[in-house]
């Protein structure tokens, strides 16, 4: 067991993947020699070369293309998209092409494509650099999608995502990247589709993921004091999503919070209600309640974005306003 | 045609490779109306001698990306007119187990990596597939065709200058036909030749007239010896036209009378066959056939397609995902 940083446990997975399968490379902006913007990708290339670690051009399409071209005959590629947000610059590549292959060929060609997406607020990044866009990928048939709370998770996660078969889009929280957690050692690949349940509880549910999974643990100490128990549910990835956990969690609580940090309006967080309105209705006792960005671009001003995104008050306010919910 | 010279032979299959295009997108079209086909056609008809040129010059192990328009290419390159039909009319053993049609073509055994529903949209798959063809030293070249149309999107940009700061072996072969979807290229764009944009990614830019298959051929050799002798890539830009519409049902109105008669005059089958007989002493006797063999090859791709199974509905739910997590990843 090793303390790591989120942020080293994404580049353990990727130098352990690039030194395992010589198919595996990695392709982005600023990767290479300067070790990303973040730094995660921080020595790879001094450790593997030029020829698996690519810099490329400000050319967000080309290069997710380059992935995709490249996975069509046999490559592993690893795409970092360094703001998730530049995404819709590659949105062909990714929606039309990389998602949809497989399908259109009759399963006769694969992607297995791991798109690295930058996702979430840093603090006074603004409205073309804090998006949360998890639903746009989660929407389109064809894409798996990924989203790490924890060190450990995003190590065997994204180890996972680089040995599936099929394009995985990889979500890491930016304000995530400094924070530490204990990691197995060795780890091995986190199967897609088993949540994790950081903290049980008897009486209420909260689902989040990413950043959002502190925020709910934060509610959960805010509410202990008042002899409120909160369950939190971390999905891991949110395609394929673990409907029997929720389904488990809420047969225990009848509750259910949702909480993200995209805007709620056509967020991942409607799905997630929507899978506990059909399939677990017998077990709820009140609404389920959304807590999760204001359907607003993300403001720059520190106070404007606290405004804008859930925080742990408000989870649990969230929470309090179930407990004391009566149903007829 | 017993007793022919091997180099006549090789000209005879140019040549049957041509009217096989033509006469594989005539009979579609009919098919269609007959109602075989239930989806879009954008035939290449009048366009021929670029697919077969350019294919001519490929080995095994080169592979290629496609557009909207591209039965040609595929059939070019070889594949197999029954299992196209069989696609066309979406039926199991069609190419793509009828989930994709004329614009999702493939065939991965000849290198086809598809024709695309995006306009522009393979330019960066070829690039990606040149890149891996490079990774893994092999000496096969990849190759994009794209129309004129597709010159004016950011895909095409992003891509010429990746391959060519990468020194990528690719080979882009502009199909300028004139006009992209309805609209004439002096009204999409200000230059005559697309070629002139491989200067800004310091590539060749080679004009060639598409018309003439010998004439793509040469000069698809030459840049794709470039490509696998790791000098990087070429724009390749073959004028050409389409003798019909955007896409079947589309009368092309759009087009002036005297330019649409002036490239019927120079029907690139026209034009090779006669060529054909005049400098290389073949018949016409060797031409017709020729074109009835090919006609009895398609007779027999189409009663393949007629015959073949229609899916079951239960294969809409299959080949989203190769590994689904048992039905998870569906719901």
């Amino acid at each position: 067991m090793t303390t790591m940083t989120y942020a080293a446990a994404i580049r353990e997975a990727l130098a352990e993947e690039l030194e395992r399968d010589d198919e595996v490379f990695l392709l982005g902006e600023d990767i290479g020699e300067s070790g990303g913007v973040f730094g995660v990708t921080k020595g790879l290339f001094e450790r593997f070369g030029p020829d698996r670690v690519l810099d490329t051009p400000i050319s967000e399409e080309a290069l997710v293309g380059a992935g995709v071209g490249a996975s069509l005959l046999g490559g592993r590629p690893v795409v970092e998209i360094m703001f998730s947000d530049f995404a819709a610059l590659a949105m062909d590549m990714i929606a039309n092409q990389a998602a949809k292959t497989h399908y259109m060929t009759g399963g006769r060609l694969t992607v297995p494509l791991t798109l690295r997406l930058v996702t979430g607020t840093a603090g006074a990044t603004a409205a073309q650099h804090s998006q949360s866009l998890e639903a746009w990928f989660a929407h389109v048939p064809g894409l798996k999608c990924v989203a790490p709370s924890t060190p450990a998770d995003a190590k065997g996660l994204l180890k996972s995502a680089i040995r599936d078969p099929d394009p995985v889009c990889f979500f890491e929280h930016k304000l995530l990247y400094n924070s530490k957690g204990d990691v197995d050692d060795p780890v091995e690949p986190l199967p897609f589709g088993r949540s994790r349940v950081p903290r049980e509880g008897s009486d209420v549910t909260v689902v989040a993921y990413l950043k959002t999974v502190d925020e709910a643990l934060a509610a959960a100490d805010l509410l202990e004091p008042e002899g409120v128990s909160l369950e939190v549910l971390d999905p891991r990835t949110l395609v394929p999503f673990d409907r029997a956990a929720l389904r488990a969690s809420l047969e225990k609580t009848g509750r259910l919070v949702v909480a993200h940090e995209a805007p709620s309006r056509g967020g991942f967080g409607a799905e997630i209600a929507a899978i506990a309105a059909e399939e677990c209705w017998e077990f709820l006792q009140g609404p389920i309640v959304r807590v999760c960005g204001a359907n607003t671009p993300m403001p720059y001003a520190p106070e404007l974005e606290n405004a804008v995104i859930p925080d742990a008050a408000r989870i649990a306010d969230a929470a309090r306003s179930l407990i004391e919910t009566r149903v007829a | 045609m017993t007793g022919s010279h091997p180099a006549t032979e090789a000209f005879l299959d140019l040549y049957r490779s041509l009217v096989r295009i033509r006469r594989f997108e005539e009979r579609a079209s009919e098919l269609r109306l007959a109602g075989f086909i239930p989806g879009f056609l954008h035939p290449s008809i009048g366009q021929e001698a670029v697919a077969v040129g350019a294919c001519a010059a490929l080995g095994p192990g080169d592979v290629i990306t496609s557009t909207h328009r591209g039965h040609g290419h595929m059939l070019a390159r070889g594949a197999d007119p029954r299992r196209m039909y069989a696609e066309l009319f979406a039926r199991q053993h069609g190419y793509n187990r009828a989930k994709g049609g004329s614009l999702h073509m493939i065939d991965t055994e000849l290198g086809f990596l598809g024709a695309n529903g995006i306009v522009g949209g393979g330019i960066p798959l070829a690039t990606g597939a040149a890149l891996q063809l490079k990774r893994s030293r092999s000496q096969a070249v990849a190759v994009s065709f794209f129309g004129d149309g597709a010159t004016n999107e950011g895909a095409f940009h992003e891509s010429l200058n990746l391959a060519s700061l990468w020194s990528l072996p690719v080979v882009y072969v502009c199909e300028n036909n004139l006009y992209g979807e309805f609209t004439r290229q002096d009204k999409h764009q200000t230059v005559k030749d697309v070629a002139v944009r491989a200067d800004s990614y310091a590539m060749p830019g080679v004009v060639v007239d598409g018309n003439d298959v010998l004439a793509v051929r040469r000069a698809m050799e030459e840049a794709a010896t470039r490509a696998r002798s790791g000098q990087g890539p070429t724009l390749l830009e073959a004028k050409t036209y389409r003798h019909r519409g955007h896409y079947e049902g589309d009368m092309g109105a759009y087009r002036p009378h005297d330019e649409v008669s002036e490239w019927l005059a120079r029907d690139p089958i026209a034009l090779f066959g006669r060529r054909l007989i005049e400098e290389h002493g073949v018949t016409q006797d060797e031409l017709e056939l020729v074109a009835s063999e090919v006609e009895r090859e398609l007779d027999e791709a189409a009663s393949f397609a007629e015959s073949s199974p229609h899916p079951l509905p239960e294969e809409a739910l299959e080949d989203v995902y190769q590994d689904p997590y048992d039905g998870a990843a569906l719901r």
